[in-house]
C-alpha cells in the first residue's frame, strides 16, 4: 500500500467539478456591508483635497473613508505605505478613498462621486530613472519610517535597498580572464493574474474578536501584522482562508485586509466585505517586479567562468512592500547554477511611480535567470562555444561555494549535470539547433538553466495535527492554504505513507482558521511539502507511539515488540496477536466496562534548522535548507517575414528529489513552463508617459491560451534532499525559471539578433532585427 | 421587474432588476456561485453557463435576457462525464476556472459529439486557465469525446 509515488487525486476533486469549492467572496450574507475603492488617475499627485459631500448622498452609503482614517504606514521590510493614500499618491491605481454601502451597486456609485483634487508631480518610470540626479524622490521621509532591519535605505534617494554580495577576489577572476563579454537586460513590471481575483471580509464582534475572511497566501502573516499595525493582541485576531483560486506569490502581500478592517470599524465592526475588480486586481493590487540588469562575465578562452560582476536594478514600484526581499532572493542565488569562484554583485531596489512589487512565481529567480543566462549564451557566441558545453563546463558541484559562500552538497544541491544531459538528449540538441523549414519559416531552439533557493524568515515554521476517527480514519489539519499546489493530498499522502495506510482513509481539513489550525509560516516558497510535511511526520510518530503504548495493554506485549501496518497493531514476531486501530484510537473498552485511553490527538512541528540572514556588505550567511536545479529548452518556429513565431515544444528537466505524486508534479511544472511562457511572449505593464497603466484588463493584458501553447516534454531526475519528506525538493515554482531565458535564447538564434529585453513580442524581435534601439523609459 | 427562469431544470419567478447581469443573480439571488466573476468582462470564462445548450458568459448576458431561456450552471449538471474526466486527468489545480471549463466543454460534446482538433481549439479558447498549460484540459476533452463515440 504505498502511498508515496501515486498520483493521488486532489482532496478536494469534486467539490471544484461540482462548484460547490467555495473561496473567499462566494459567501454571501444578508447583512453584510459592501466596499468599492476609488483610485487615483495619476501615477504621482500631490492630494489637494478630497471632497465626499455628493458621495455621501448616495441612497445606502453608510461611510466614506480617505487617507485621514488612520496615519498608520505598514509594510513587511519597510514601513513606508499608507492604507489610504494620504497627501500624496505615488502610482496609477493607489487607493484614495473607500465607499462603504448596503449594497455593491451603491458602494460603486459613492465611490464613482468622490472628488479628489490633484497636482501632478513628474513622475519615476523606470528604475534607470529612478537612479538619475534630477530624479523626482517618491518618499522624502524614507529615513524616519520604521524599518525591520533587513532593507538598507538611501535617505534622499529612490534607493529604498541595497544588497551587495563579494566571494572570492574579483580583481583576481577577472587577470584570470581571457574573453569578457556583458550583457543588459530589462522588463516592465507585470500581473500575477490568478484567475480569482482578491477579496476579503472583516468584522470586529461585540466581544472585541476581529474576524477576516481573506483570500490569502498568508493568513498567518495577516494575523501578525493586523496585531503590529492596529496594536490588538493577536489572540483577538481571527483569519479564515478557505480554497484560494491562484495565488503565484500576489497573495501573500497583505493590502485589502487592513482597508476592510478600518471599513469595519467605522461602521461599529459590521462585517464588510469588498472584492476587486480586474481592473483593480491588476492596477491597485500589488504586481510583479520590473528588472533592468547587467552582467560581465570573465572566462578563460576554453569556456570555465572566473569572474562575474551583476548589477540589478529592481523595479520595486512606489512602495517597497517585499521588493527588496525579492531582490535579495535574486542576490542570493545570482551566478546562476554555475560554479564561479570570484563573484560581485550590486543590486538596487528603487521607487518607482508603478505599482508595488509583492512576491511572484519564483522569488526573484525567472529575474536573475534570465540576466545570468542571456550573459551565458553572450560569452558562448564571444568563445565560439556551444552554449550547452558552456553551460556543463561550468555546472555547480558537491563542493564548490553558492554565492553566500555556503558549502554545496549532494542533499542541498541537486544533479545540474545529469540535468543537463537529460535535457540534450530530450531536446536534440545535437542534431540541430536552427533549421530552415521553408523560404520563409525558421526553427530555432534555445536552452537555459536554473537553480533556486528559498529565501525565508530564519525562523519559519509550520505544525500539523492529526486526529482520528472512531472508524480508525484520520483527519489532517496544516496551516497551508490550498492554492491549487496539491499540497493538502500530498500532505496526506506523506502521512499515509508513515501511518502505513491507504491515503484515501485520511480527511484534509481544506480551510485555515488561524485560532485552531497549526501555524504554518506562508504558503509560499514552494516549502509546504517541507516544513508541513517534516510537521506531519512528526505528528504521525506521536500518534504511532501513542497507539503502540495502548496496543501494548491490550495485547500484553511491550510496545517495541509492535508494529503498525494497514490500521492494525500486530505483534511483530506474532502476527495472529493484533488489535485494529478503530478499536483503540478512541480508548480502548475491556469487556467488563472500564476503559483506558481517549482519542489519538498526534501533534507536530518543524522549523528550518541553522538559517542565519545574510550579511548586506558581504552577502554571506545560509538563506534557505536546499538549491532546487533544472534545465529547460524552448523550440519555436519563426515566420522571419513579421517575426510572427509559434511556440513549439517547451522541455523541463527537474530534479524532484523525490516524485511524491507524479501526476501533481508533472502538472505543477508544466504550469509554471506555462506562465514563465506566457510572460516572456506576451505579458508586460503598458505604461504611458505619465505612468499610467494601458492595459489593466485580460483583454489587453493578454495571457497563454488553450490553442498557443507548445507541446510540453517534463522530466524529472531524482537525488534525495536528506532533510525532506522522502527526499523531495521543492517543485511548485521552478517550471518557470528557466523559461524566459529558453525563449530569449530560441528567438535570437531564429532572428539572428541577441534579444534581451521581454516580453517579446514579434515587433520586440521585428525592431531588434532592423536595428532599432530598444525603447525603454 | 420579473422574470422566469427555467434554471437547472426547475422553474423559477424571480425579481431583478434591469441592469443585474445573470451571473449575478446566478450568485447572489440564488447561490449558484460555481459561476465566478473573473473579470466581468468577457475575457476569461470563469462565468460560463449553457443557455438553451450553448455556452454564454453569464457576465455578458442581463438576466432580464435569460427570461423563459434554460439556463444551467456546474451545479445542475448532476453527473456529466467531463467532470470525472476532469478530476481523472488532473485538469484543475485552484479550480476556480474549472466551473467554467467544464459548462463550455459540456456543451461542446453535445453539440459536436465527434469534433476535431480544429473544433475543440476554437471552442477552448474562450476560457483562461492560468494554472495548468492546458494540456490535461485537452486529454480530458479527448477522453469525453472518445468515450462518447465508443459509446455510440
Amino acid at each position: 500500500m504505498k502511498a508515496i509515488g501515486r498520483s493521488v487525486p486532489k482532496k478536494e476533486s469534486f467539490d471544484k467539478v461540482t462548484g460547490v469549492a467555495m473561496y473567499t467572496a462566494d459567501k454571501v450574507e444578508a447583512r453584510m456591508l459592501h466596499a468599492r475603492l476609488a483610485l487615483s488617475p495619476y501615477a504621482h499627485a500631490r492630494i489637494l483635497s478630497v471632497d465626499t459631500s455628493e458621495a455621501k448622498q448616495v441612497q445606502g452609503v453608510k461611510t466614506i473613508l480617505t487617507g485621514d482614517v488612520s496615519d498608520v504606514l505598514i509594510g513587511e521590510e519597510i514601513r513606508d505605505r499608507p492604507i489610504i493614500a494620504r497627501e500624496k499618491v505615488r502610482y496609477y491605481g493607489e487607493v484614495v478613498a473607500v465607499a462603504v454601502a448596503d449594497t455593491e451597486a451603491a458602494a460603486k456609485r459613492a465611490a464613482e462621486l468622490i472628488r479628489v483634487e490633484y497636482e501632478p508631480l513628474p513622475v519615476v518610470n523606470s528604475p534607470v530613472d529612478a537612479l538619475r540626479q534630477d530624479a523626482p524622490i517618491l518618499h522624502d521621509k524614507l529615513g524616519e519610517y520604521e524599518n525591520e532591519g533587513r532593507a538598507v535605505p538611501v535617505p534622499g534617494t529612490n534607493i529604498a535597498s541595497v544588497n551587495r554580495l563579494r566571494k572570492g577576489d574579483i580583481d583576481k577572476g577577472w587577470k584570470e580572464s581571457e574573453m569578457i563579454a556583458e550583457n543588459t537586460v530589462w522588463f516592465m513590471p507585470s500581473d500575477h493574474a490568478a484567475m480569482e481575483t482578491r477579496s476579503a471580509t472583516a468584522e470586529i464582534r461585540p466581544d472585541g474578536y476581529v474576524v477576516i475572511d481573506t483570500s490569502s497566501q498568508v493568513p498567518f502573516t495577516v494575523k501578525k501584522y493586523m496585531a503590529n499595525y492596529f496594536g490588538i493582541g493577536s489572540g483577538w485576531i481571527v483569519v479564515q482562508t478557505p480554497l484560494v483560486g491562484g495565488a503565484f506569490g500576489g497573495k501573500s502581500a497583505i493590502f485589502l485586509e487592513p482597508i476592510v478592517y478600518l471599513a469595519s470599524k467605522a461602521v461599529g465592526g459590521r462585517k464588510v466585505k469588498i472584492v476587486l475588480t480586474r481592473e483593480e486586481d491588476m492596477a491597485s493590487a500589488p504586481v510583479r517586479i520590473g528588472l533592468h540588469a547587467t552582467v560581465k562575465l570573465g572566462s578563460t578562452l576554453d569556456g570555465y567562468i572566473k569572474a562575474a560582476h551583476i548589477t540589478y536594478r529592481f523595479d520595486g514600484g512606489a512602495y517597497n512592500d517585499k521588493s527588496s526581499d525579492v531582490a535579495k532572493a535574486a542576490v542570493i542565488d545570482c551566478s546562476g547554477p554555475y560554479g564561479i569562484p570570484n563573484l560581485a554583485c550590486d543590486c538596487f531596489t528603487l521607487y518607482t511611480n508603478h505599482g508595488f512589487a509583492a512576491a511572484f512565481r519564483g522569488y526573484g529567480h525567472s529575474e536573475l535567470t534570465f540576466a545570468m543566462e542571456r550573459a551565458i549564451d553572450a560569452l558562448a557566441d564571444k568563445l565560439g562555444m556551444d552554449p550547452w558545453e558552456l553551460r556543463f563546463r561550468n555546472a555547480a558541484v558537491p563542493g564548490d561555494t553558492a554565492p553566500t559562500r555556503d558549502l554545496l552538497t549532494p542533499s542541498n544541491l541537486g544533479d545540474i549535470k545529469t540535468c543537463l544531459n537529460r535535457l540534450k538528449i530530450l531536446s536534440e540538441w545535437e542534431g540541430w539547433q536552427v533549421r530552415q523549414i521553408d523560404a520563409y519559416r525558421i526553427r530555432a531552439k534555445g536552452i537555459s538553466c536554473f537553480w533556486k533557493n528559498s529565501s525565508m524568515d530564519t525562523d519559519a515554521s509550520s505544525g500539523a495535527i492529526i486526529l482520528f476517527n472512531p472508524d480508525g480514519s484520520i483527519n489532517l489539519e496544516t496551516g497551508v492554504v490550498e492554492i491549487g499546489t496539491g499540497t493538502k493530498t500530498v500532505l496526506a499522502q506523506i502521512l499515509a505513507e508513515r501511518m502505513r495506510m491507504s491515503p484515501e482513509r485520511i480527511h484534509v481539513k481544506l480551510t485555515v482558521d488561524t485560532r485552531t489550525t497549526p501555524e504554518h509560516w506562508k504558503t509560499v516558497a514552494s516549502r509546504g511539502t517541507l516544513l508541513a510535511g517534516r510537521a506531519v511526520l512528526k505528528a504521525a510518530d506521536d500518534a504511532i507511539r501513542q497507539l503502540l503504548d495502548i496496543a501494548a495493554c491490550v495485547l500484553r506485549a511491550d510496545p517495541e515488540d509492535l508494529v503498525l501496518e494497514n490500521e492494525k497493531v500486530f505483534v511483530r514476531a506474532d502476527p495472529s496477536v493484533n488489535i485494529e486501530v478503530r478499536e483503540i484510537c478512541y480508548g480502548y473498552v475491556y469487556p467488563n466496562g472500564n476503559a483506558i485511553g481517549g482519542q489519538i490527538i498526534g501533534r507536530g512541528h518543524y522549523i528550518q534548522r541553522r538559517m542565519n540572514p545574510l550579511n548586506p556588505v558581504t552577502g554571506e550567511g545560509t538563506p534557505g535548507p536546499e538549491w532546487n536545479v533544472g534545465a529547460q529548452a524552448v523550440e519555436i518556429e519563426m515566420d522571419t517575414r513579421d517575426c510572427s513565431y509559434r511556440l513549439m515544444k517547451a522541455i523541463s528537466v527537474n530534479d524532484a528529489g523525490k516524485v511524491l505524486n507524479p501526476e501533481g508534479a508533472r502538472g505543477q511544472v508544466m504550469g509554471a513552463m506555462a506562465m514563465g511562457l506566457s510572460f516572456a511572449n506576451r505579458e508586460g505593464f503598458d505604461y504611458n508617459e505619465q505612468g499610467m497603466v494601458l492595459n489593466p484588463t485580460l483583454r489587453d493584458f493578454s495571457v497563454l491560451r488553450y490553442d498557443e501553447n507548445p507541446s510540453y516534454i517534463v522530466e524529472f531526475i531524482e537525488t534525495p534532499c536528506l532533510d525532506a519528506p522522502y527526499g523531495a525538493r521543492a517543485l511548485g515554482e521552478h517550471g518557470m525559471i528557466g523559461m524566459p531565458a529558453a525563449l530569449a535564447d530560441a528567438l535570437s538564434r531564429a532572428a539572428g539578433v541577441r534579444l534581451n529585453q521581454l516580453p517579446l513580442y514579434p515587433e520586440t524581435v521585428w525592431r531588434a532585427r532592423m536595428g532599432y534601439s530598444h525603447v525603454f523609459l | 421587474m420579473r422574470i422566469e427562469l427555467l434554471l437547472n431544470g426547475e422553474k423559477h419567478l424571480v425579481e431583478v432588476q434591469p441592469p443585474e447581469l445573470l451571473l449575478d443573480v446566478l450568485r447572489e439571488t440564488f447561490g449558484l456561485t460555481g459561476a465566478k466573476p473573473g473579470c466581468r468582462n468577457g475575457d476569461c470564462g470563469t462565468c460560463t453557463v449553457t443557455v438553451n445548450g450553448w455556452p454564454m458568459k453569464s457576465c455578458l448576458m442581463l438576466a432580464a435576457e435569460a427570461s423563459g431561456q434554460a439556463v444551467v450552471t456546474v451545479e445542475g449538471l448532476g453527473d456529466a462525464d467531463i467532470q470525472q474526466a476532469f478530476v481523472d486527468k488532473f485538469a484543475f489545480q485552484c479550480g476556480y476556472c474549472t466551473p467554467g471549463f467544464i459548462m463550455n466543454i459540456h456543451a461542446l460534446s453535445s453539440k459536436h459529439p465527434q469534433a476535431d482538433e480544429a473544433t475543440i481549439r476554437d471552442w477552448l479558447q474562450s476560457n483562461i486557465c492560468r494554472c495548468t498549460g492546458y494540456e490535461e484540459i485537452r486529454q480530458a476533452v479527448v477522453s469525453v469525446l472518445e468515450g462518447k463515440v465508443k459509446g455510440m
